[in-house]
Parts: structure tokens; C-alpha cells; sequence
């Protein structure tokens, strides 16, 4: 019997319906966001009213640019001829004339690719650092680089010579990256030292009798290692490189710089200036205050009676007082302190005040990263027999440091921000010693907005990256699951 | 099975170095004696250079003196006064300087940090701007600019002034005073009513500094009115906690906080002296020099921007459950965060909040930039160059600083402790 008539029976499921107009798309992020509720409505219409003000009053400050003009009053001219009477405008004009002293301060202009290529060669040495041992990243940044730097001294004109032997050594480097990734290290340790030779220029024999020094040091430990034991061979090393370097040194040197008169037009610290100087002082600062903040920390947290008052002494008097007053010690005091008619260059004695500072904080956020760490890890460390300074090594440090990254960070950023009060004793910083003799001169008097914006935004692309690699690195090394 | 042995009985030299028990001393007796030579040759070769420039170690000359004029002094100076109170001038001005930083920048940093957080997308964003902004630049750009702005786009005195010529066309000067002819901003400060009174109490003198009887009264008052509106506000706790009903405070509370105050202040004939246009120069008032409104603000501003950083990651750090329990009780967004949230986040946000003030109060010392005479620029500046005694000065200038920072911390750590979670 057939039925005649069935209930309706759905065998297809109906589309979804769209939600409601106000539960969808811009509505619903806009109602969720700017406007859940009178506060917020109110915030929200005042932040638009912020924003709309601060575009209104800058956005034809930033469109009437001016970017060819040889004075502020030609800048003003021409601003009033394109945009009307009383119209403003930003005059680039004076960064494209004096670019080159907020970079490199009274430097040669013809010596320009030596800080250039000592830039350049920074970034080759931090490769391993920061990408250790991952061959692929190596080589991209170490090409990279190169590419840059080369094209880079093309743009600054630099003699075609020069050019070239940095394209063989960039090209040379990027092989070595390729092929044997770890020996990049090497670059690491000879930079500090190629990287002086460089920027100061001089004899070539004066570093490479410094890294003699340290040949020797290692050749006698080597030596004597398997006799005396690791303390008193490093010990005697030590003792070795100090003869080489006091005694020995100046006279070989001189000796060989008088048969073979190699090395490049010296140049002086008084033509340092802009971010040439914030970087020389940032860079070697943050790199040596590192080490020093470890033992430091070490020093704090240590058994010792003596070691651990001398430690906290340091470091509590170092944080107590202003980095400014740290200057003027390096300026004023170091003199006193030091055996008569020493004299030596300013920009090193900052530099030496700077990493004790910078020391001081570091061995801080240091020293939270070791009280961070469960006493189990310590005592694990002495359970497998390790000994002190393996333990440090291979346990404690490895972990202390990582959960120390972005305090560390943090520290380096704000050194680099502070390498601008060097400006207070007598260094041409880019924030106050270029812009000073900037707006001296009487073609670009009474301009002040722009060179600000321009040191800033500089200086806000290099510690925002630095805060911003902090991030990355941090989640590259978080193995705790959450 | 292994058996320890006991240690070696004889004594051996190389045990100084090897045998851990000895190792210990025998370090610290090279480091002592090392610190000990470096501190000697220190020594010596600073005697040397003082006896080669025939100097010597001698705080007299902070009787001496002074010779120079401070713009913002505080306590009466005059350039007769002796360097020791130019060095407490000083002093004074960073400790203010330092005082209104912490204070404002604690108010905007807590204010930016919670906003930052916000479910308001837009105020979030100009948040993080804001803080990316400033903790990215130097300060010094942030006290520079400041101040080339204030005095550099602000009109001149003589703009104020209603000359003859003027008068004669009928032309209003070039520039007028704001916020209803009581503040004017020129090139040169901020010139702002001062209060005074006219049956004022008098003065006290304690040796030359000379107190207002009346400032006291005023301050007296405040306190007492504090103390009875805490006592207001504890009973009311008394009844909520007793029937659940808390009864309406806020009148009262304004009653007594504003009322007793504003009746001393009649009743001793309050009365502002605005500044006026005189015939060169603005007459009355107070002017605040730009050197330290540029510092106000640019510490503010740049140290605002860290304390946000540290609410919000304190704010962070409290785990979701607090919030969402909190919401299951049926409290809203903004009472879950005044009695839930923030109450703990302020012991993780403290400790970072103490060493931001403690850098607040050392970066005054950039005052140098715009001159501001600070401790360090009367000490450490006009009082060493003139005396030529630059380890006196230096000596000196780092000890104070060192004694402020050591005292700011001693409090904040105490504070520090009894906001501590209390544990077995």
C-alpha cells in the first residue's frame, strides 16, 4: 500500500543564516571595541579627536617638505610660494646638506668607508652570535651585508679600490659562512681589533702586536698546561702576555713599523662625532660590560666574604649615582687617579666609565636571572660532580641568562640612549653635538623640529629593533610549555 | 663499595690552590691584597698629581663666596651667599624637580598602562604608541626639544606690551595672557599667580629661612581633615560590613576635605597676585623658568612610558582566573580591577616602580642640558669651575646623590616588605 500523503520530512540541512547585521563584520568588531559602553564611547571619540588634531596640525607640515633649499629662509620661501602665506613646512633641505655630520661627525670624507666597512663587518661578527651555528642564516646575513656595504660605499663615493677589495673580502667571508659556518667565529674574536684599526687608523703593528699578546698567552698555556695544571698555566700565560705587552711590544713594533711602514691615515678622536660616536661607545660598551656583569653577578652571589662585600660595594655605589657624574669622573677626575702626564684619548676613558656603569645593571639583571633559578639546578650541578666553574658554564648560566634576556635587552637599549650625554663632555654626540652646530650655523638657525625628528627616528629604529630581536629570541628560546 | 677517605693530614702548598677548603681563603687573601695595591696606587698617584699642581684637599672653599646668581632659588640666596648654600640651592631644585617627575609620571604611567590594556582598540594603539615612542628615544631629545619649543615658539615679553604706536592705531599688543588674562607664557617662563594673604599669620625665621605661619596653618588643617574623613570612611566600611548597605560618603567626604580649608583661606584673606605688564618686564606673580617646565615634562613624559611597561606587565601577571572569578561574582570591568586586580598587581608593579623613580630622580642631573641649576649644576658646575676643585666638588656631588638614591630605596624596600605576601 503505497501512502497516499507523508509528513514534509527535511532531508537537506538549510544554509546557515548570516548573523544579525549588528553581530557581523565591522559592526560587531566596532561595537565589541570602540564602543561597548558610554566610557568607552567617550574614550574612543577622544582619541579620535586626539588623532585628528595631531594629523590636522602636522600632516601639511609633512606634505609642503622641502627637500632642496641651501638656507631655512629659502626653505620658508619656497613653502609660501607652493603652499600659500603662512603655510609650514618641514625643511629636509638641511639634512640632505648635513647628513653626513650627524653620521660621521668631522670624519674625512674620504675615509668614509672605513667606519662604513667596520659597520658592516659588525654585523659579520654577530652572526655566529646571534644565529649560532645555523649555516643557512649565516651566509644570508653575512651576504646581505656585503651587498649592502658595497653598495652603500658606492653611494658614498667611495674611490672604486677600495670598493673593490671590500667586495673580495665580503665575497670571502660569505664562503667561509658557507662552507665552514663555525670558523665565522673567528671574525668574532679578531673584530675588536680590526674593527679599532679602522676607525682610528695608525700603524698596522699596533693591534696586531695586542693579538701577539694574546698568542702568547695561549701558546705558554698550552705549553705548560699538561705540567702545572690549568690555574697556574693560565696564570703564567697571563703573566707572559703582560711582559709581551709592557715591555716588549712598543719596541717590536716600532721596529717592524719602520721596515714595513703598513696601516691607514690615523685619525683623531676629536673628529668623531654623530651616530659614528654613539655606536663606537654603544657597541663596545654593551659587548664588554656583558662578561663583567656576569662576574659581577657571580661576585654577589658568592661565598666569599670579600669578594661578595667588594661586589655589592661596586655595584651599589655604580647605581646610586648618575651616569652624568660617571662622565665627569672620566673628564675630570681620571686624571688625578692616574700616574702623572699619563694622557690618554677622551673617547676611551668615556668608554671605560660607560661599561662600568652599564656593568653595574647588567650584573643586576643578571644576578635576578640566578635567584630565579629552582636550588635544584644548583644542586644537580653538584651531584654530577661538575665543578664550580662548570657548573656555571653548562648549567646555571645558560638558563640564568635566558631568563634574563629581555632585562639585558633592556639594559643595552638604555646604555645606547645614555651614549648621548657623552655630548657634556666636550664629544660631538648627534643629538647635542651635531644639532648644536647646526642650528648655530646662520643659514639653518631657528629650525629645530627637524634634526630631532631625524636623530630620533634613528635612534628609535635601532632600540626598537634591539627590543624587538629581545622578543624573538625569547621565543626562540622558551622550552617551558604553557 | 667506596669509602671516603679522610682528608690528607700533612700539609702541602699546592693544597692552597687544589684542596677546596683552603682554595677559598687563598683567593680572597690575592684579591684583598690586589684591591689593596690597585686603592695604593691610586692613592699615590693621586697625591702625586695634586702635589705636581700644588693642590691640595680642602673643603673650605664651600664657606667661600659664591659670586653667581640662581634663577630658581628656594631658599633666600643671594650671589653673596656662601658655595655650600649655592650646593643646598641646588640640591633643593633636583629634590623638587624629582619630587613633581615621580608624582606625575606615576599618575600618567598607571593611567597609560591600564589604558593600555584597554578593550578599546584605539586607545590601546595611541597607548603603545606612546610608550614605544618614549622608550625608544633618548631623554635628552625629549628635554632639548621641550625646551627649544618653549622658548622658541613662545612670544617675546615685548609682544605683551601695549606700546604708544600700538595705542595710537587702536592695535591690541601681539600677544595676550591666557586662561583669562592670569598666565602668561613667554620666551622666558611661565608667569603664574601667586597665592598670598592679605591677614596672612606671619613668619617664623629659623636662622634665615623664613616659614609662612599661614602655609603651616593651611597644611595643619589639610591633615586634620584627612584624619576625620579616614574616620568617616572606616565607619562607613563598619556599617557596610555589618548590614551590607554602605551609606552615601562622597558629600561628606568632600565636606570636610574641601570645607574647613576653604574657610582658614577667607578667613585669612586669600588673594592671588596676577602677573602684570610693567614697563619692561611682567610684574607680580611667580615666573617659572622654562628650564624646569622643559624637565617636568620630559621626565614625565619619558618616565610615564616605563611605569605603564611595568603596570601593565604587573597587570599581566595576575593569572586570568582572579579576572574571570571576580566576573562570576558579578563584579564589573571596572570594580574587578579596583578590587581585584589591582590590589595584587601592586606588588609586582612596585619594585620596578621604586627603581624608575630612583632613575627619575638621577636623570635630573641632565638638567645640564638646559641649564638647570640642579645640584649638579651649582656643585658640580659653576662651583667647580670657579674653585677648581674638581675632586672636592666631584667627591661631594656623588655622595649626596649616592645618599638620596640609598634613602629613596631604604623607604621604598620598607614599603616593599609590609605590602609583602605574608607566608608561613
Amino acid at each position: 500500500m503505497a501512502p497516499t500523503s507523508i509528513a514534509f520530512t527535511r532531508d537537506t540541512m538549510l544554509p546557515p543564516e548570516l548573523p544579525p547585521a549588528s553581530q557581523r563584520g565591522a559592526v560587531k568588531w566596532a561595537r565589541e571595541n570602540l564602543f561597548s559602553g558610554p566610557l568607552n564611547t567617550i574614550l574612543t571619540l577622544l582619541a579620535l579627536l586626539v588623532v585628528f588634531l595631531i594629523i590636522k596640525a602636522s600632516l601639511p607640515w609633512w606634505l609642503n617638505s622641502v627637500w632642496n633649499a641651501s638656507s631655512l629662509g629659502e626653505c620658508r620661501a619656497i613653502v609660501a610660494a607652493s603652499a600659500g602665506e603662512g603655510a609650514t613646512g618641514a625643511c629636509w633641505a638641511m639634512i640632505r646638506e648635513r647628513w653626513h655630520q650627524f653620521i660621521f661627525g668631522f670624519y674625512p670624507p674620504s675615509e668614509w668607508w672605513r667606519p662604513t666597512l667596520a659597520f658592516g663587518l659588525l654585523f659579520v661578527a654577530l652572526a655566529p652570535v646571534l644565529y649560532s651555528g645555523i649555516a643557512r642564516l649565516n651566509t644570508m646575513m653575512v651576504g646581505i651585508v656585503g651587498v649592502v656595504l658595497v653598495v652603500v660605499l658606492f653611494l658614498l663615493g667611495t674611490d672604486g679600490l677600495h670598493i673593490g677589495l671590500v667586495a673580495v673580502l665580503m665575497a670571502a667571508l660569505t664562503g667561509v659562512a658557507r662552507v665552514a659556518t663555525p670558523k665565522l667565529i673567528l671574525v668574532t674574536l679578531l673584530y675588536p681589533f680590526v674593527g679599532f684599526f679602522l676607525l682610528w687608523g695608525g700603524s698596522v703593528w699596533g693591534p696586531v702586536g695586542v693579538i701577539a699578546g694574546f698568542g702568547i698567552m695561549v701558546l705558554v698555556y698550552n705549553l705548560l698546561q699538561a705540567r702545572l695544571g690549568v690555574v697556574m698555566a693560565t696564570a703564567l700565560g697571563f703573566v707572559a702576555a703582560c711582559v709581551w705587552w709592557l715591555a716588549l711590544q712598543t719596541t717590536v713594533t716600532t721596529a717592524l713599523h719602520s721596515i714595513l711602514p703598513w696601516g691607514l691615515e690615523a685619525i683623531d678622536s676629536d673628529q668623531f662625532g654623530g651616530f659614528l660616536l654613539a655606536f663606537t661607545i654603544g657597541v663596545t660598551s654593551i659587548s664588554v660590560s656583558l662578561p663583567i656583569g656576569i662576574l659581577l653577578a657571580l661576585g654577589r652571589r658568592s661565598d666569599m666574604f670579600l669578594i661578595k662585600t667588594l661586589s655589592v660595594g661596586f655595584i651599589e655605589f655604580i647605581r646610586g649615582v648618575p651616569l652624568i657624574t660617571m662622565l665627569f669622573t672620566a673628564s675630570l677626575l681620571l686624571q688625578y687617579f692616574l700616574p702623572p702626564q699619563t694622557n690618554f684619548d677622551l673617547i676611551l676613558r668615556v668608554i671605560i666609565l660607560v661599561t662600568l656603569f652599564a656593568s653595574a645593571y647588567i650584573a643586576e639583571v643578571i644576578r635576578g636571572g640566578l635567584a630565579a633559578l629552582p636550588r635544584g639546578q644548583y644542586e644537580a650541578a653538584d651531584a654530577l660532580g661538575l665543578d664550580y666553574w662548570q657548573a656555571q658554564r653548562l648549567i646555571i648560566m645558560p638558563q640564568a641568562l635566558k631568563i634574563s634576556i629581555p632585562g639585558i635587552v633592556s639594559s643595552f637599549i638604555g646604555l645606547f640612549k645614555d651614549t648621548t650625554l657623552v655630548a657634556f663632555v666636550g664629544l660631538m654626540d648627534p643629538l647635542k653635538g651635531v644639532t648644536t652646530i647646526v642650528r648655530a650655523d646662520i643659514n639653518w638657525k631657528g629650525i629645530y623640529w627637524e634634526p630631532y625628528i631625524f636623530v630620533g627616528a634613528i635612534f628609535f629604529v635601532v632600540c626598537f629593533g634591539m627590543s624587538r630581536y629581545s622578543m624573538y629570541l625569547e621565543k626562540k628560546l622558551k622550552t617551558d610549555h604553557r | 663499595m667506596a669509602i671516603a677517605s679522610d682528608a690528607p693530614k700533612d700539609f702541602r702548598l699546592s693544597m692552597l690552590i687544589y684542596d677546596t677548603r683552603f682554595r677559598a681563603i687563598t683567593i680572597q687573601v690575592i684579591v684583598l691584597l690586589l684591591v689593596l695595591l690597585g686603592v695604593a696606587w691610586l692613592l699615590n698617584n693621586t697625591i702625586a698629581n695634586l702635589a705636581a699642581k700644588d693642590k691640595d684637599i680642602d673643603f673650605g672653599f664651600l664657606s667661600a663666596r659664591a659670586g653667581y646668581d640662581i634663577g630658581q632659588a628656594l631658599i633666600p640666596y643671594t650671589n653673596d651667599s656662601s658655595h655650600f648654600r649655592a650646593a643646598l640651592v641646588g640640591l633643593v631644585n633636583t629634590l623638587v624637580l624629582a619630587f613633581f617627575g615621580c608624582v606625575f609620571a606615576t599618575i600618567l604611567g598607571v593611567v597609560a598602562g591600564v589604558l593600555r590594556l584597554s578593550n578599546n582598540w584605539i586607545v590601546a594603539r595611541l597607548m603603545t604608541v606612546y610608550v614605544e615612542m618614549f622608550r625608544n628615544i633618548p631623554l635628552l631629545l625629549w628635554i632639548i626639544l621641550a625646551y627649544v619649543i618653549l622658548s622658541e615658539t613662545l612670544p617675546t615679553t615685548a609682544d605683551f606690551r601695549k606700546s604708544a604706536a600700538l595705542i595710537a592705531d587702536g592695535l591690541p599688543p601681539i600677544a595676550t595672557m591666557s586662561f583669562g588674562d592670569t598666565v602668561a607664557l613667554t620666551n622666558q617662563g611661565l608667569n603664574v599667580p601667586s597665592p598670598f594673604f592679605t591677614r596672612g599669620l606671619g613668619f617664623i625665621n629659623i636662622g634665615d629661612l623664613a616659614i609662612s605661619v599661614s602655609f603651616l596653618a593651611v597644611a595643619a588643617v589639610l591633615a586634620v581633615s584627612i584624619l576625620v574623613n579616614m574616620g568617616v570612611l572606616r565607619r562607613a566600611r563598619v556599617i557596610q560590613e555589618a548590614t551590607g548597605d554602605r551609606p552615601v560618603t562622597w558629600w561628606k567626604s568632600l565636606l570636610i576635605l574641601i570645607g574647613p580649608v576653604a574657610v582658614l583661606c577667607i578667613a585669612m584673606g586669600l588673594s592671588f597676585d596676577l602677573p602684570v605688564m610693567g614697563k619692561f618686564n611682567f610684574a607680580g606673580g611667580i615666573s617659572i623658568d622654562h628650564a624646569f617646565t622643559a624637565m617636568l615634562v620630559a621626565l614625565t613624559l619619558y618616565t610615564g612610558a616605563f611605569i605603564a611597561e611595568a603596570v601593565r606587565a604587573g597587570i599581566q601577571a595576575i593569572s586570568r582566573g582572579q579576572s574571570e572569578a571576580a566576573f562570576a561574582l558579578g563584579l564589573r570591568p571596572n570594580r574587578t580591577m579596583k578590587l581585584i586586580i589591582l590590589p595584587q598587581a601592586l606588588r609586582v608593579i612596585i619594585p620596578p616602580l621604586i627603581s624608575q623613580w630612583l632613575n627619575l630622580t638621577k636623570n635630573t642631573s641632565l638638567g645640564i642640558a638646559v641649564s638647570y641649576l640642579d645640584l649638579r649644576g651649582t656643585l658640580g658646575g659653576i662651583t667647580l669651575n670657579q674653585t677648581g676643585r674638581e675632586l672636592e666638588c666631584m667627591l661631594l656631588m656623588m655622595l649626596i646623590y649616592l645618599i638620596i638614591s640609598l634613602i629613596i630605596s631604604s623607604l621604598a624596600n620598607m614599603y616593599n616588605a609590609s605590602m609583602k605576601l605574608k607566608e608561613r
